[in-house]
């Protein structure tokens, strides 16, 4: 029954890594963070179940539909809750997408509606024999893809132009756009992406789950605490981080009952960061003089 | 210039001054006698929303009947509704509001147990009656309050402990498990559950917690599993009851599941899949093909008054709307006898209430100083979902 807990854990450790990526991208490009990024998990659920379940779109033309809505959501929170006070030096930003998060909750509400709903996939249906025991696709999925994603993240910022990009922006904002690179509009990707990634992460769970309004609230608060436990600067830091955490809750849950899951989980968190306070993975930013 | 309005529009003003006056005077009128105003605080929203919408509708039918005959002590009833997002805080605050500020003299309520345990020193100290038509918790009606305003027409966590357990070991149980919320509710059914396990010399496989937002619950299912438990006995809302039926399909699990009633409370044949219709529970009513008069009569009103019900899956739950509907009655009644709206002259009012024929059953003399629950164990009914309609089960 090991086999059990592990891939619940690998799959509830990807979903915080997906929601934590996106908290990394945007920090490595522009020290600011979007903590409305529960609500872009959110977001994707909602979208994906109106579009393929109330209005009958096919799978095919409602996924990237979303996808495409969730990146705008993205831009919009860039352009009007973060931009106007990081370029001013101030740190309003993080009360703005708060808030922002809290408002847009409460917009799924109204429309959206009160009940959960299920959202029907036969991938959840699909079976594969794994060890001995029926583990569902979907439950295999998602750790495939939140590494996927994880590791096509790194390579692009270690290995290509835009990864360089994305450092200069961070690193001197003047400077790159001294040399020709429109900082606006890249920091304005990132928060798409990074929204994009939370709202795969919502349409990853949502056949397992249910979608309601209220589901990325208690997910954005753990996937912050991956990201620093991570090291937000750290892809891979905070994509392995995520897997622990979603592990530890796992075998915790196992070994001792639900009860005391929330309790030693986050102890063990306060832990860890008093040990090694930039984060498992993080490394201190080196400040030149 | 002095200023003249064409004759046209001089004839049109004055017959529109007319008109209201003649309305204002008629409405006057009938506003002669100010409502009797009741209460109810439910879970409106959430996972629990539609029992909130059941209860509303079981009283809203009833106040129309009551209102038809000519209201109480000559007043029509009127009913105010407030959410508490099964949040006792929000509970407390708005039944607060509905006792204090629109002065109800009866408040309905609590759909979620920790709600309405949250309420109870409220009413007891305010002196105005609560009637409980869903919350199961035991001590919400035996409180230990010297003066009791607590009353309930529902099913008691106790009672309902003691029938789920002798169902289970009249299907051959020996050894359950018990998979509980995590919260008030889980903790007066676990009480029960070993006090009526005890009773019979059965030991239990465990007892695991369940959360409202709980993913997955495989890790609590597998232990108990490890543990040899032969049935699980199920304690929890529509959610975390669908997240269970999902983790045992995922575990291919084939263990009978008796629950108390939580997956009544909502879409749980759409959350839980196909494998929903495997869990039984229980309720204290449920609307089939064939009901008795009352029943058929309550059937037709509902879809008169809410066009949107079209089959018996639309009226789910009816564990909702037949508390509700009975215990509006039941406190019409009360304050009838009470010849007032005085709080403490309505709760005794409760006590001289001999004899209903209500929905659910026939009441004899339901409340008294020593008992404040109208329903006890011969009033329940096991079922469970097929599709999205909830049926009794072969006894």
């Amino acid at each position: 029954m090991f086999t059990a807990a592990i891939v619940t854990g690998l799959g509830l450790g990807s979903m915080y890594a997906l929601l934590a990526l996106g908290f990394h991208l945007t920090y490595v490009v522009s020290r600011t963070v979007n903590f409305a990024q529960g609500s872009a998990m959110m977001v994707g659920a909602v979208l994906g179940y109106t579009l393929c379940i109330t209005w009958g779109l096919s799978l095919w033309l409602a996924l990237p539909l979303t996808l495409l809505l969730s990146a705008l959501y993205g831009l919009v929170i860039e352009r009007w809750l973060v931009r106007p006070f990081h370029s001013r030096g101030s740190q309003a930003w993080l009360m703005a997408t708060v808030a922002g998060g809290i408002l847009v909750d409460n917009l799924a509400l109204f429309t959206f509606g009160k009940e959960p709903r299920q959202f029907e996939s036969s991938l959840v249906n699909l079976k594969v024999e794994l060890f001995g025991n029926g583990i569902g696709a979907l439950q295999l999925l998602i750790p495939l893809m939140g590494a996927a994603i994880a590791l096509a993240l790194f390579l692009v910022r270690r290995y290509t132009r835009l990864g360089k990009v994305l450092e200069a922006c961070v690193q001197n904002p003047k400077a790159a756009m001294l040399m020709g690179i429109n900082v606006n509009r890249v920091v304005a990707i990132a928060f798409a992406v990074s929204t994009v990634f939370a709202a795969i992460a919502g349409l990853l769970i949502a056949p397992l789950f249910s979608v309601n309004a209220e589901m990325g609230m208690l997910f954005g608060l753990k996937a912050f605490a991956v990201a620093i436990l991570g090291g937000i600067s750290s892809a891979g830091g905070v994509f392995g981080a995520g897997l622990m955490f979603g592990l530890t809750e796992a075998l915790i849950t196992l070994y001792f009952g639900s009860a005391f899951t929330q309790i030693f989980t986050f102890a063990l968190v306060i832990l860890a960061l008093a040990i090694r306070p930039n984060g498992l993975f993080g490394s201190q930013a080196l400040v030149k003089v | 210039m002095s200023f003249r309005l064409p004759t046209l529009q001089r004839l049109l003003s004055s017959t529109a001054a007319a008109f209201s006056l003649t309305l204002a005077m008629s409405t006057g009128a009938q506003a002669a006698e100010p409502p009797i105003k009741v209460g109810l605080v439910a879970a409106l929203s959430g996972q629990s929303a539609k029992s909130g919408e059941a209860l509303t509708r079981g009283l809203t039918m009833a106040i129309d009947e009551v209102n038809a005959h000519g209201g109480v002590l000559g007043r029509p009833l009127e009913l105010v509704r407030r959410d508490d997002e099964s949040n006792p805080s929000k509970g407390m605050l708005a039944a607060r509001e509905l006792i204090q500020r629109e002065k109800v003299t009866v408040l309905f309520g609590g759909l979620d147990t920790p709600v309405s345990l949250a309420i109870v020193p409220l009413a007891n100290q305010l002196k105005v009656p609560f009637m409980g038509i869903w919350a199961a918790g035991t001590r919400i009606t035996e409180n230990g309050a010297a003066d009791n305003y607590v009353f309930r027409v529902s099913a008691v966590d106790e009672l309902v402990d003691e029938a789920l357990v002798k169902y289970g070991a009249d299907q051959g149980m020996k050894k359950p498990g018990m998979i509980l919320i995590n919260n008030p509710w889980g903790e007066s059914n676990e009480a029960g559950f070993k006090r009526a396990l005890e009773k019979r010399g059965l030991e239990n496989a465990g007892v695991e917690r369940i959360q409202d937002s709980d993913l997955d619950v495989v890790p609590q299912l597998t232990r108990l599993k490890n543990a040899g438990a032969d049935t699980l006995l199920m304690v929890g809302n529509v959610g975390p009851s669908a997240q269970v039926v999902k983790s045992l399909d995922r575990m291919g699990w084939d263990v009978p599941v008796v629950s108390h009633w939580g997956p009544a409370g909502g879409r749980f044949g759409e959350l839980a899949g196909p494998s929903a219709s495997r869990v039984h529970f229980i309720q204290t009513y449920v609307f089939t093909e064939h009901n008795n008069a009352k029943g058929d009569a309550l059937l037709a009103s509902l879809k008169t008054a809410y066009p949107q019900i079209k089959t018996l899956a639309d009226v789910t739950p009816a564990v909702g709307i037949a508390n509700a509907y009975d215990a509006l009655h039941l406190s019409a009644l009360a304050i009838e006898k009470a010849g007032s709206t005085d709080g403490r002259a309505v709760r005794d009012g409760f006590y001289g209430i001999t004899d209903y024929d209500g929905l659910i059953k026939d009441y004899k003399q339901p409340f008294t100083a020593q008992k404040h629950d109208a329903l006890g164990p011969d009033d329940y009914v096991f079922t469970h979902f097929v599709g999205d309609q909830i049926v009794p089960l072969k006894p």
